[in-house]
């Protein structure tokens, strides 16, 4: 068996030695469990100034049967601040008195979640600085939380306040366990936001299909949108059958054995998605490859193959799929990490991922994908752990598990959960975001 | 005259596990793991998990005793509703094909809505005999009730009785092999070594174009690592394929060799199979009716029939029944056991003595448009697991004859160890 940083420290001579010589030692990070509580423990919501949005959790809170502290204790999961209201940087000595003294007592895997308003529509030059400097201090918070904690900034646009209940719900819930520093916008709504029946099937009733989806965080994906309430239609290369029907059987989903680089590709999901399931909600653009090489070394076929499956590709099925999609619906796409820092020998990779990004961001302003309320998302993970990663070198793979707040490799169910969150139609009010699951991974910013 | 029947048998699907050769990536699979897998990969397709189905017909030529309820266990081991009923049907080459037109009759009855079709061989997981001396002897030990008794008995073991067989493709009436058999055949209808050559050649280069074009994808589901049939080969051309040595026959005449003939394989089929009303309610695709199916028996062993030549027999009786044609199909998948099978069989159809002496028709059947026979490859090219290859090609027949159209026909014809030949004729939808 490979070895493991964080198994071999949490335990016996691993962990005396990690704690005598100040290692890192990663904590057993919170996940959702089915049934389970929102968040636990208590939650301290706090404002500056009229702060409407903390009267909107609170309700939250107490719908989700979890109590509203009104000061720091050891009881204390979560902080929420809404600091919508400051107008100059001075107002950021709200959050210093609030959360500061918060984070001596906040429990194991707490949550941070500070809530702003974009920087871009300040009415003057003091509020926008006082409103970018929060994602400064949020990011900062991260790195200095302990246990597996995380910190997330939530940037609400004028009269969008509405919206932004889902984002709050996924940040403090263990559907978020790996996503840290991260900043989310919500907006006007693309449609109706729509609170499921039951808070553990947020998906109930919605077809949805997973690319790349025979194993690795594909597989984790259709599990986990499958637990939520969602029918799948599992989509992998005919290479991959063996492994795709084991995932579709296991989920009473289907099988779509097809290279997502086919000219056909998209039609063929349509027919598929439309004879068998009467249509579909939801699209994963998750099958991807990498084909390393340092630019000066990569041939055309190398640099063609890697843009072909994990961009052109999407761009080509999405002109089949979103004319055919649900009104509603949503689509999330995979970037990664090395979309937005760049990697040695990944120009290639790199190219596709952070095109990934632009087209996520385009997509979802595009006039026809408004008009269907449709949102699109992307993820881009950081070192998870998979087969793929498993193959990396020893002391590479080491550095990628820690060079992360939570000094851990996420695992492929932290992708899934936000890639389901984005799935939500109680979440109509996030699109054209790109959130990255990496436990603030130190490279990237 | 054709029979009216109560209502029709819809084929909707299939999948197959690619074929292996012997002891290639299947040498240590099971029957009962292959049959598992092509069944869960027909699930997967279709969305069946948990589904109970009116029954899974499947089997095997080569078969281990401890598998006596080999169809039900893999069963079982899917994820289809573990009380889907099912049993096992062995009529050598014949048994998949056999096996939709048993599945196909009782849903035209009424008896079952649905049903899955299939079989399986490996002829790497052979099963081991011990001399039929031997067995006799070991039996009567196990008999004995004392030590001793058991002691006397075990030393009328000689060493001539120790040895092991394993079940070899001989009929045992005859004592000679399928091949030997084939080659007397072949030399009679005067089959050239070229023309057997020629659709082995044909045989892969269809197979391979099918490939590419796709046609798999939706028949086919990976298994250990293979996800092509394995004795495909791309480049296969008559010049290559005729300069192996012939292996069947003898001398001079020997035409038959092991490129026009099928190698020993590793694999499984299922056909997913249902009435109209079942694939509705299911939002399953209609791709062609399994319309009617026939089988013949030839005396190869007192007469002077080939082995393998039932085929021609079953046919035109099938062809009646129907008030049909020979030319009257689009397609036809005449199983490739021999490339002189299929030979000998067109030849015969086309023979003005055999037509009329032998089937007692008033005019030979004809000849049939060659650009429409086996155009995705047959089991040359694919191989051939006996039980599994009616599987294969009632699955391809059915999504070419969708692509073709309502109305579109296709005639199936598979001959069999014994003297046996299953034929049938599906229609697209
Ligand atoms: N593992 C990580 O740390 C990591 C980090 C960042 C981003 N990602 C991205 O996440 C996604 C999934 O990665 P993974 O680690 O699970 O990889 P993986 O290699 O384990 O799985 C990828 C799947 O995609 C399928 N696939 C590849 N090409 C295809 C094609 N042309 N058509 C259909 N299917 C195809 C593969 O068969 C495979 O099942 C990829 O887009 C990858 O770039 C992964």
């Amino acid at each position: 068996m490979a070895f493991n940083y964080g198994q071999f420290v949490s335990g016996g001579i691993g962990k005396q030695l990690a704690t005598t010589l100040g290692l890192p030692r990663p904590t057993k990070l919170r996940r959702h469990k089915v049934g389970g509580s929102l968040i636990p423990g208590e939650v301290l919501v706090a404002g500056h100034g009229e702060a409407p949005v903390a009267e909107r959790v609170r309700h939250l809170l107490s719908d989700a049967g979890v109590k509203v502290a009104t000061s720091p204790s050891t009881s204390v999961a979560g902080v929420v601040l809404d600091l919508t209201a400051v107008e100059t940087p001075a107002d950021l000595e709200t959050l210093r008195g609030v959360v500061g003294p918060a984070l001596k007592t906040l429990a194991p895997t707490g949550r941070v979640i500070v809530i702003g308003r974009p920087p871009e529509s300040a009415t003057s030059v003091a509020q926008a600085a006082a409103r970018r400097a929060v994602e400064g201090i949020v990011r900062s918070i991260g790195k200095e939380m302990r246990g597996g904690g995380t910190a997330n900034t939530v940037l609400v646009a004028e009269g969008a306040d509405a919206g932004v209940d889902a984002t709050v719900r996924f940040l403090l819930s263990g559907r978020s366990a790996y996503v840290s520093a991260q900043v989310f916008h919500v907006a006007k709504p693309v449609g109706d936001v729509a609170a499921p029946a039951d808070w553990d099937k947020p998906l109930a009733g919605k077809v949805a299909v997973v690319t790349g989806a025979a194993r690795g965080i594909g597989a984790a994906i259709a599990d986990t949108l499958a637990r939520d309430g969602a029918t799948i239609i599992a989509v992998d290369m005919p290479q991959a059958g063996g492994p795709l029907a084991e995932v579709a059987n296991r989920l009473g989903g289907t099988a779509l054995q097809l290279d997502v680089t086919a000219e056909d590709a998209g039609a063929k999901i349509v027919e598929h998605a439309q004879a068998r399931h009467g249509g579909f909600d939801i699209v994963v653009h998750n099958a991807g490859i990498t084909r390393d090489k340092l630019l000066a070394n990569t041939e055309a076929d190398r640099w063609d193959s890697v843009l072909q499956v994990n961009l052109l590709s999407i761009l080509r099925m999405n002109e089949a799929l979103i004319p055919a999609i649900n009104d509603g619906g949503h689509i999330v796409n995979v970037s990664s990490i090395a979309g937005i820092a760049g990697n040695r020998g990944q120009t290639n990779y790199a190219a596709s991922k952070a095109g990934v990004i632009g087209m996520t961001q385009s997509l979802a302003a595009d006039k026809a994908v408004l008009k269907k309320g449709i949102t699109v998302n992307a993820v881009a993970p950081g070192f998870i752990e998979t087969e793929m990663t498993a193959k990396v070198p020893f002391a590479t793979r080491e550095v990628g598990r820690l060079m992360n707040s939570l000094s851990q490799g996420g695992q492929p169910v932290d992708v899934a959960e936000t890639i389901g969150f984005f799935a939500w139609d109680a979440n109509r009010a996030v699109t054209g975001n790109t959130v990255r699951v990496c436990g603030q991974m130190l490279m990237g910013a | 005259m054709t029979t009216a029947s109560p209502r029709r048998a819809a084929i909707l699907g299939g999948n197959r596990i690619p074929f292996a050769r012997q002891f290639g990536p299947y040498a240590n699979a099971s029957n009962q793991d292959m049959f598992t897998a092509a069944l869960e990969g027909l699930v997967a397709r279709y969305g069946l998990a948990g589904e109970r189905l009116g029954e899974v017909v499947g089997g095997a030529v080569i078969k281990h005793a401890r598998d006596f309820n080999l169809t039900r266990e893999a069963v079982l081991g899917s994820s289809l509703a573990p009380e889907t009923t099912a049993y096992d049907v062995q009529q050598a080459c014949g048994t998949g094909l056999e096996n939709a037109i048993l599945v196909s009759n009782k849903i035209k009855l009424g008896q079952i809505e649905s049903g899955i079709a299939g079989g399986v061989d490996t002829a790497s997981d052979a099963p081991i005999m011990v001399t039929e001396k031997l067995r006799r002897k070991l039996l009567k030990i196990n008999r004995q009730k004392t030590t001793v008794d058991m002691a006397k008995s075990a030393l009328a073991i000689r060493p001539g009785d120790i040895g092991i067989e394993t079940p070899a493709n001989t009929e045992p009436r005859t004592g000679l092999s399928m091949g030997e058999h084939m080659a007397i055949t072949a030399k009679k209808w005067g089959i050239t070594r070229e023309a057997q050559d020629e659709l082995a050649a044909l045989s892969h280069q269809n197979l391979a174009k099918a490939y590419d074009n796709g046609f798999f994808d939706d028949l086919m589901t990976s298994y250990l690592g293979l996800a092509k049939d394995q004795n495909l080969r791309a480049d296969s051309t008559v010049e290559k394929l005729a300069k192996l040595k012939p292996v069947f026959g003898k001398g001079e005449g020997a035409t038959m060799t092991a490129g026009n003939s099928t190698p020993l394989t590793d694999g499984a089929s299922a056909v997913l199979l249902g009435s109209e009303e079942w694939a509705a309610e299911h939002n399953l695709t209609v791709q062609a009716y399994l319309v009617d199916g026939e089988v013949a028996a030839v005396d190869y062993v007192h007469g002077d029939e080939g082995l393998l030549m039932a085929p021609a027999y079953a046919v035109p009786r099938l062809l009646a029944r129907q008030g049909l044609s020979l030319q009257d199909f689009d397609y036809y998948e005449i199983h490739e056991a021999f490339a002189s099978t299929v030979l000998s069989t067109m030849k015969a159809w086309e023979d003005e003595e055999f037509c009329t002496q032998r089937l007692g028709l008033e005019k030979p059947l004809g000849s049939i448009d060659r650009s429409k026979l086996n155009v995705n490859g047959s089991s040359l090219a694919a191989g051939h697991p006996f039980a599994a290859t009616g599987g294969r090609i009632v699955a391809s027949l059915a999504k070419m004859l969708h692509e073709k159209g309502p109305g579109s026909r296709g005639l199936i014809s598979i001959c069999a160890a014994g003297g046996q030949g299953v034929v049938a004729i599906l229609e697209g939808a």
